[in-house]
């Protein structure tokens, strides 16, 4: 047992945290105003290997592993959570082609979306009537000739309007139960038939790109498939597990960033003759951060631990995500509420942070999902 | 890094649970009911070195690690959280500051009869009226020639009833404060010591507390843990890796009541169905299993730190609180799971659940942690 980073692991942090205070946090609130997308910022993490950080080299990937993944994800969260979160879900695709792609397929997509000549990669699994649930998905991909044609909507689509590409899922067949049916596909940006709607507008990660996708009859061809028919929700569900570890870690460097701001703050602001932070009312209510923020990264870096050795993870990441997400509800609740008045201002970092924090419990598997993974495990018979 | 436990980790692990299930658990409860301290228990792990886990071999300690020393608390606990407790006075309290400031001689004299089983050792730092601020102590030791003689009373000591010997703190110079503590060590058999009855606990009743009383106790200077004046800091370095055996004390009675919880929810019927089908349940044991993994983590990193040889003071503080904290709120869930069963003497949710409430208490209460990591958080 053993948390401290090896050299490899350090090295990632240790770029990330210089890109993500030189490069990202100074336009961090112009961007949340604007909702501009940080495509500069996209492109220079792509230069720096933080796209493909769990791809293997031979695809163009920096191959430092999923530890190091999270460590460079909680620097890029304290930063701008838009900019971590657009990484993250570029992160999760490259590794889902990697993992389950023909050498065509990860040919093609790996080195684009780890360098960032793509800007980004796309998850669509969620749709208007299903995001929990996603068995219950409409999308239809039927077989004509030598293509598949797709028909349908997605929904929350994260970067879906700047992603070379997006694995979409889809009916395949409705024989068998619920999820049996469902394949996975890569579509390209600039499909003909695919298009994406207004971007959502969101109260927090408002510079991220969130956006619908409409599928109306577009055809990809025949190899665009990845994986087996009938294998995407397993696909999904193994994406997913450990997009959990890029949600957590983003939940714990937003922790980082509310009680550094917090700290920095409680120094400096006199009450009753004396800095706030020496009036135990406050003091303790950074500690309390501290100790969750401490827990949540420890559950976060065991389950990227267990990923890396290639051990079930499916648990620890439900863990890692729900912890970190809930913690820092209150994380980002008490920074608001140590800077006063001036906490509920835009002047602060706190009330973005306080925005950008809200969506970690949902997106990527709700909280009530995390439970449902973890009590299943739980009560699963030896 | 690396998530997994050494060989010797996972083997002191295993044969502490197997301990436990077989040697603790069965009994626990009727330890608890009749406030009976587990004399037999406690010679059992003295026999497998358990009573100075991280004490080197030459000492008569088992010679192993802290990692093994957090596990083999939550393990014990998980069985009977008295039986932890006294374990972890002596280890913690006892043998880890003799061996840590004492002179060869003393360690003869002082720490090899503790490790082997043959005498239980207990620690004595609060009074009365000083708890939290140890600094206000009353207790004094005024030197005479070659000796001290120690006047005052000190209570909640936990093995007090049992003890051989006592680590007690004591004031030399008052007017320095803090800084005028010393520690002594303390034979339970000298003149002029005496013992108040056992206390009346809501949990870990199996356990011995009492108040003790010194009057006009004579301790030869040779007795003197540390030079004069170091008490406090003696008693704050113990401490801290008491601490790290608090929290895995209160993870191993979290641990008890999860799997407590788990099982009759997989047994108890309700609408038909067994009620760990219902969400209502299912989550709270969801939410049960990331806490206690959660404290598990936080005890771990504070352990490997003080197995390194860093300083590990407020990790341990963040793993006592946090642990602490979390084993009343599971053990509390735990009873809402077993409904009105858990409410009875019938289950062991309900001793589970007084028996977490001091780990928020003993050793620093939760509000003295906060202390010590907000302090770490706003220093320069």
């Amino acid at each position: 047992m053993d948390f401290q980073p090896d050299d490899v692991q350090q090295a990632i942090q240790a770029a990330a945290r210089a890109v993500a205070r030189e490069r990202i946090a100074p336009g961090a609130r112009e961007r949340d105003r604007t909702g501009h997308f940080p495509a500069e910022e996209i492109r220079e993490l792509g230069r720096l290997g933080l796209l493909g950080t769990t791809i293997p080299e031979a695809l163009g990937g920096t191959g430092a592993g999923t530890v190091a993944y999270a460590l460079a994800m909680m620097e890029l969260a304290a930063a701008d959570c838009s900019v971590a979160v657009t990484a993250s879900v570029t992160n999760m695709v490259n590794e889902t082609i990697a993992r389950w792609g023909t050498e065509e397929q990860k040919a093609r997509c790996c080195p684009r979306l780890s360098s960032g000549e793509w800007l980004a990669g796309a998850f669509g699994l969620s749709e208007p009537h299903a995001g929990s649930d996603p068995a219950a998905m409409r999308t239809r991909a039927e077989r004509r000739g030598d293509r598949w044609v797709l028909n349908g909507e997605k929904q929350w689509i994260t970067s879906g309007d700047v992603a070379g590409v997006i694995v979409v899922w889809a009916r395949t067949d409705d024989a068998g139960g619920a999820g049996k049916g469902i394949s996975a596909f890569l579509v390209e940006r600039g499909t003909p038939g695919l298009s994406a709607g207004r971007h959502e507008a969101k109260m927090g990660q408002r510079s991220s790109s969130t956006v619908p996708l409409v599928l109306e009859d577009c055809a990809v061809p025949g190899g665009a498939m990845l994986g087996r028919p009938g294998d995407g929700m397993r696909i999904a569900l193994a994406a997913l597990d450990g997009g959990r570890i890029g949600i957590g870690a983003q939940a714990v460097g937003v922790m980082d960033a509310a009680l550094e701001a917090s700290v920095r703050y409680a120094r400096e602001r006199q009450a009753f003759g004396r800095p706030i932070a020496q009036h135990q009312a406050i003091a303790f209510q950074l500690a309390d951060v501290a100790v969750a923020r401490d827990a949540a990264r420890l559950l976060v870096l065991r389950a990227a631990m267990l990923k890396e050795a290639g051990r079930p993870f499916s648990r620890e990441a439900a863990m890692a995500k729900l912890f970190a997400s809930e913690a820092a509800q209150r994380a980002v609740a008490t920074g608001v509420q140590v800077h006063g008045g001036y906490g509920y201002t835009e002047e602060f970092v706190v009330e973005r942070l306080y925005r950008d924090a809200r969506v970690q419990t949902i997106y990527e598997g709700t909280s009530e999902i995390q439970r449902l993974v973890i009590s299943r495990d739980l009560l699963r018979d030896p | 890094m690396n998530v997994d436990l050494t060989e010797e980790q996972r083997q002191v692990r295993d044969l502490c649970r197997k301990f436990a299930d077989e040697e603790l658990k069965p009994h626990a409860r009727k330890w608890d009911q009749e406030h009976r301290f587990p004399a037999e228990a406690v010679r059992k792990l003295a026999e497998m070195g358990l009573l100075a886990v991280a004490v080197p071999a030459e000492w008569g300690g088992a010679g192993m690690d802290n990692m093994c020393y957090a596990l083999a608390m939550e393990e014990i606990s998980r069985g009977c959280a008295s039986t932890g407790v006294t374990m972890s006075v002596n280890n913690s309290l006892y043998c880890d500051p003799v061996m840590k400031f004492g002179t060869p001689e003393q360690k003869r004299k002082w720490l090899k009869p503790f490790t082997a089983g043959e005498k239980l050792g207990a620690f004595a730092l609060t009074e009365p009226m000083s708890g939290s601020d140890a600094a206000e102590m009353r207790t004094v030791a005024v030197k005479q020639g070659d000796a001290y003689v120690l006047n005052g009373a000190k209570n909640f000591i936990t093995n007090g009833p049992q003890a051989d010997a006592i680590l007690v703190f004591a004031m030399t110079d008052r007017p320095k404060g803090h800084k005028g503590i010393s520690a002594f060590l303390v034979p339970t058999d000298a003149k002029g010591f005496s013992r108040g009855k056992p206390d009346e606990k809501v949990g870990i009743r199996a356990s011995g507390t009492c108040s003790v009383f010194f009057e006009d106790l004579v301790v030869p200077a040779a007795d003197r843990l540390g030079g004069e004046g170091d008490g406090f800091k003696v008693a704050m370095a113990t401490l801290d890796g008491g601490r790290i055996g608090i929290a895995a004390q209160a993870l191993g009675i979290a641990r008890a009541a999860l799997e407590e919880a788990r099982a009759y929810a997989k047994d108890r019927k309700a609408f038909g169905q067994p009620i760990a089908n219902f969400q209502a349940i299912q989550f709270m044991l969801a939410d049960m299993a990331t806490e206690v993994d959660a404290a598990r983590l936080l005890i771990w990193r504070a352990a490997a730190m003080k197995d390194k040889g860093v300083r590990f003071s407020a990790e341990a503080a963040m793993a006592k609180l946090y642990a602490s904290e979390m084993a009343e709120r599971v053990t509390s869930r735990a009873i809402q799971i077993h409904g009105g069963y858990g409410y009875t003497t019938e289950y062991d949710a309900e001793r589970h659940w007084r028996d977490s409430r001091i780990t928020e208490i003993y050793e620093g209460t939760s509000e003295i942690q906060r202390v010590v990591i907000a302090a770490n958080i706003l220093k320069d």
